[in-house]
């Protein structure tokens, strides 16, 4: 198996990245869902939201990466059977799943640094507050955290599916290839 | 005739006069200036304080230092304007769990009646709606004092201070007590108009 992606199959570094950040979204989504209705004497009120926080920024900084690792690695060629309707919504698809977790990320930040707090990251490292002034700011992007978060797990499920639909029904490599084998 | 409307009028103007002579002063809460707040605070625990405001609302009242029983005061808070100097303890509070600002963006005060009990104290009575539910409520009122101002105008100022329980307004939690109280401390300057 090769680090980078090769012409017919992805490569490690894309590969450890993608189920990484797949992993993370999905566990941060059932935190946070969890975490919200937790009442105040409950003794994970204080460290979940800390630990979803701080998850939260450690996938901003390797989303970072992984978006510098698909400019910098060419990914595989589309799949000759895959047709081109295929081709275009898998596109829109990819593209609105990193402008989601981004949106995400972002909109959750400005909750938590709204007045001016830093997030701190385990204990680790801090992040400055950098907006503090837009009008309600933590209830807006409260709104935003939350629905954005629902559409992106939906399309995540709908980019499973697809996945599912390649290696079940079309019985091509779309799957594979992303478990690093350039056969099925 | 006329001499009977003239005389009317002038039995008219007279008690205007006299009437306008006893009226009391109106004054506008000068919240423009911010020399004006609403101060709550609430027990943490039960082992300590949080304290936090309404940043935005307006009012106005009726004052005479003649007739202090006659006056009034009727003020509209913004709830969403909650701070209590943490943004996401602001959210949750103005969520469905506690003032539910969604639904009930706005809190009212509206005097009736003024029990004065002399030196500049008094009991002012009134209708307190919150997260709509109206009840009436109790403030105690001290005058701190009235005068010109070097900018041309003339306030006059109080202290009102209160204590709600907050499930009278619907505001409850299970692991929050029954009779969990909150008190607000009222700094009110206002403007003569």
């Amino acid at each position: 198996m090769h680090w980078r992606n090769q012409q017919t199959h992805w490569g490690m570094v894309a590969i450890l990245m993608h189920f990484g950040v797949a992993f993370t979204v999905f566990g941060l989504f059932a935190l946070g869902w969890w975490m919200v209705d937790l009442t105040y004497y409950d003794s994970w009120y204080k460290p979940a939201p800390h630990i979803h926080k701080s998850i939260g920024i450690l996938l901003f900084i390797t989303m970072i990466l992984r978006l510098a690792w698909r400019i910098f690695d060419k990914p595989p060629e589309h799949l000759d059977t895959h047709a081109k309707w295929e081709q275009i919504s898998a596109k829109i698809t990819h593209i609105l799943l990193y402008a989601l977790i981004f949106g995400i990320i972002f909109s959750g930040y400005l909750i938590s640094t709204a007045d001016g707090r830093p997030i701190k990251v385990f204990d680790w490292f801090e992040v400055p507050a950098l907006i503090t002034s837009i009008e309600k700011q933590e209830d807006i992007a409260g709104v935003i955290h939350w629905y954005a978060a629902c559409v992106l797990i939906g399309l995540a499920v709908l980019h499973i599916l697809g996945a599912f639909k390649h290696h079940v029904i079309d019985k091509d490599t779309t799957l594979t290839r992303m478990l690093g084998k350039n056969r099925r | 005739m006329i001499k009977f409307f003239t005389k009317s009028a002038i039995i008219a103007a007279a008690m205007f006069t006299s009437v306008s002579g006893f009226a009391a002063d109106s004054f506008k809460i000068d919240t423009d200036g911010a020399h004006a707040y609403i101060d709550f605070k609430i027990s943490h625990l039960g082992y300590s304080w949080i304290s936090g405001r309404f940043n935005t609302f307006e009012g106005d009242f009726s004052f005479s230092q003649d007739n202090p029983s006659d006056a009034q005061v009727s003020v509209t808070i913004d709830a969403t304007s909650l701070d209590s100097n943490h943004a996401e303890r602001d959210k949750h509070i103005r969520s469905a769990d506690f003032l539910e600002t969604d639904k009930f963006p706005s809190a009212s005060f509206k005097s009736t009646g003024f029990n004065y009990t002399g030196d500049g104290k008094g009991v002012l009575t009134g209708d307190l709606t919150l997260k709509g539910v109206t009840k009436s409520i109790e403030i105690e009122v001290s005058h701190i004092g009235q005068g010109d101002d070097p900018w041309g105008n003339y306030r006059s100022g109080f202290l009102g201070e209160t204590a709600l329980t907050i499930a009278d307004f619907g505001i409850t939690q299970p692991y929050l007590p029954a009779d969990m109280q909150v008190f607000l401390e009222l700094g009110v300057e206002g403007i003569r108009q």
